[in-house]
């Protein structure tokens, strides 16, 4: 039986085709669902950053959320003093942010587990509430980031939200693409064998601290992206816009999705989007109290953190593989 | 000269709930190598219970001690359902070594939701016992109120008996031990799981006491994402790692640094940079000490 492979071109095309199938998409979901997919997008992109430093290099962070808002400021003061325009903003917040994550990767190279966790999540709760101290950032309101009206050339009915997933979803397939290249080059094996045997791999040459930098600065980038993304959707950037829910979501996106399997990024950011859709349903099919409305979301995310961190601990598309791999064994074994 | 001594007191009556905090952290710590980010959940849980106990029988030298137990039932409960189930389900691949972590965060959101589910989001209010109002010297008012006096009493109580639990006691002796030698300690025929679970419950009710006093150091109000409780869970967490995450000594001192370093920014330099201070100082502890303030073990690769 001809089995196929997957190659670099092969990825590629499909990237290709998965690009088209969404601009299709977008022409026929109603604007809700359209906003809904740009911020998957952004989720994607901020997730699989996580997965990156987590479940490739072993680090652990619970501050992307800062991360995220250092982009968000990045690309919105790029925008607004020096009139950049959209993707060199998106570049800015990108290369600042990696600046950020370069500076922070320098410390965490020495932390390890509980330690890095805790550091990261002062950093959450420490960083945004900066931007009340400078005048410049904008303070409690923050800063508007607004990337103008989707070009003429697309057409007067062209939504402003459709123009917006646009810009996320190619973001997104874009950096996708790029990172699953990186993952399966030398530096993805050198962070996976950094953690899975970390003595082994420098014992083997590698620059352990150098390999875990360079995963902080990568993994910080694509947050930064992220939150320029995130900035992008709601047009404004604040202190109040990355709170430290928004880092243990991001947290929770990355286990869901499975932490050291990239191509489960998607359950996760869809997950998250969709909650908040899902509990309202819930909570208005069994028609409950305000309090329980309110709280239905936050329950059911943590709780589903619980479970995938009881039960299918290393994420979905890995249990599958897991499953697949023990029946291909059984089959082979019995065919003899 | 006297605006110092002012923000002094307050640096260490704040720096002494934190102590309450940081010592829970490092309790479970020691008793099951697990950082618990859900603490200031959990504590956040025991002072509503304070709450309910403050709206029915309208007595918070009655709510104190009750939060305080049901802290140490929650906490108890939580070691023994949860857990133990989680170290032996996740110990394997990618996720193993932040599976704790990951676990106590979602715990985290579970408490609070179920606290909004029962009280609601908004604030409520527990008025505090005893008077907010500084004594006067002169014509100058000084930062310390019967209440505050109250708490740094409370703090030391609470203090005094660990040191004595854990120096003089047999389950102090037990639960030294098990932290430093669990196989050892099995052998030795102490049953390792129940001084954890102490463990996990002592530091559960230190927490319900940090909530309570903390609230009631404050404006009074209380809400389950109440920025008090966003001090707490970071603030604990930096004073325990400042300290060395292994010492109670070392907790206390760092909470009392941190909470003297944090008082003087918040006077002289601006509240808005409380929280990137307090993340500055955790830096440069890791950088210069890592092993913490007090302790003489060096490095921190877990």
């Amino acid at each position: 039986m001809h089995k196929f492979k997957a190659t670099n071109f092969s990825r590629f095309v499909g990237f290709v085709i998965l690009g088209f199938f969404l601009v299709y998409l977008s022409n026929t979901v109603d604007e809700l669902r359209v906003y809904q997919g740009a911020t998957v997008a952004m989720y994607v992109i901020a997730i699989s950053s996580i997965i990156l430093l987590t479940g490739y290099s072993g680090q652990v962070s619970l501050g992307h959320g800062a991360l995220l808002a250092v982009g968000g400021y990045g690309a919105a003061l790029l925008r607004n003093n020096f009139n950049a325009p959209v993707w060199l903003c998106f570049v800015g917040a990108v290369l600042l942010a990696a600046v950020w994550g370069a500076l922070l990767g320098v410390t965490a190279a020495r932390l390890s587990g509980p330690y890095l966790a805790g550091t990261t999540l002062a950093l959450a709760v420490g960083l945004p509430s900066i931007a009340n101290q400078f005048k410049f950032l904008g303070g409690e309101q923050g800063l508007i980031f607004e990337i103008g009206l989707p070009p003429a050339s697309l057409g007067e009915m062209f939504s402003l939200y459709k123009w917006f997933f646009w810009i996320a979803a190619l973001t997104a397939l874009i950096s996708m693409w790029w990172l699953q290249n990186l993952l399966r080059s030398r530096y993805g094996r050198t962070w996976r064998a950094v953690r899975t045997q970390s003595v082994a791999a420098e014992l083997a040459g590698i620059n352990i601290a150098r390999s875990k930098i360079l995963a902080f600065t990568i993994s910080a980038g694509l947050a930064g992206l992220a939150g320029a993304l995130l900035s992008m959707t709601i047009s404004t950037v604040s202190p109040g816009a990355f709170p430290l829910t928004l880092s243990f979501a991001l947290a929770t996106g990355a286990v869901l999705s499975g932490i050291n399997t990239l191509g489960g990024v998607i359950i996760g950011a869809v997950t998250l989007v969709a909650i908040p859709d899902i509990a309202d349903a819930i909570a208005h099919r069994i028609g409950a109290s305000e309090n329980v409305t309110t709280n239905l979301p936050g329950l059911m995310v943590s709780g589903l953190l619980i479970v995938t961190v009881l039960f299918i601990p290393n994420g979905p598309v890995e249990q599958h593989r897991a499953r697949k791999a023990r029946h291909h064994a059984v089959l082979t074994s019995t065919k003899k | 000269m006297f605006q110092i001594f002012n923000t002094f007191l307050n640096g260490i009556t704040a720096g002494s709930i934190y102590a309450l905090m940081g010592i829970s952290i490092v309790l479970v710590w020691r008793s099951t190598r697990v950082v618990n980010f859900a603490q200031a959940g959990m504590a956040l849980l025991s002072t509503y219970i304070g709450y309910e106990v403050i709206q029915q029988l309208g007595s918070y030298w009655l709510a104190l001690p009750l939060a305080m137990i049901s802290g140490a039932l929650v906490a108890a409960f939580i070691e023994l359902v949860f857990m133990r189930l989680l170290l032996k389900h996740s110990s394997q691949g990618a996720i193993a070594g932040i599976a704790p972590i990951i676990a106590t965060l979602g715990l985290l959101g579970v408490i609070k939701s179920l606290i909004g589910f029962i009280w609601g989001n908004q604030d409520v209010s527990i008025e505090s016992p005893l008077s907010n109002v500084g004594f006067s010297m002169g014509s100058q008012t000084l930062a310390l109120s019967p209440m505050k006096l109250f708490i740094l009493g409370a703090v030391s109580i609470l203090l005094i008996s660990l040191t004595f639990l854990f120096q003089k006691t047999n389950l102090g002796l037990a639960l030294r031990a098990s932290a430093y030698a669990p196989e050892i300690s099995r052998l030795a025929g102490i049953r390792v799981d129940l001084v954890r679970t102490s463990g996990w419950a002592l530091a559960g009710a230190a927490g319900g006491a940090a909530g309570m006093l903390q609230t009631a150091n404050g404006n009074g109000a209380l809400a389950p994402d109440s920025l008090e409780f966003s001090l707490l869970l970071a603030f604990g967490f930096i004073a325990a790692v400042i300290g060395g995450l292994d010492s109670l000594l070392g907790a206390v001192l760092g909470a009392l640094l941190l909470g003297l370093v944090l008082a003087f920014v918040l006077t002289y330099v601006g509240g808005s940079l409380v929280f990137i201070t307090a993340f500055i100082l955790l830096l440069v502890v890791l950088i210069v000490r890592p092993a913490g303030i007090i302790s003489q073990r060096a490095g921190r690769r877990a």
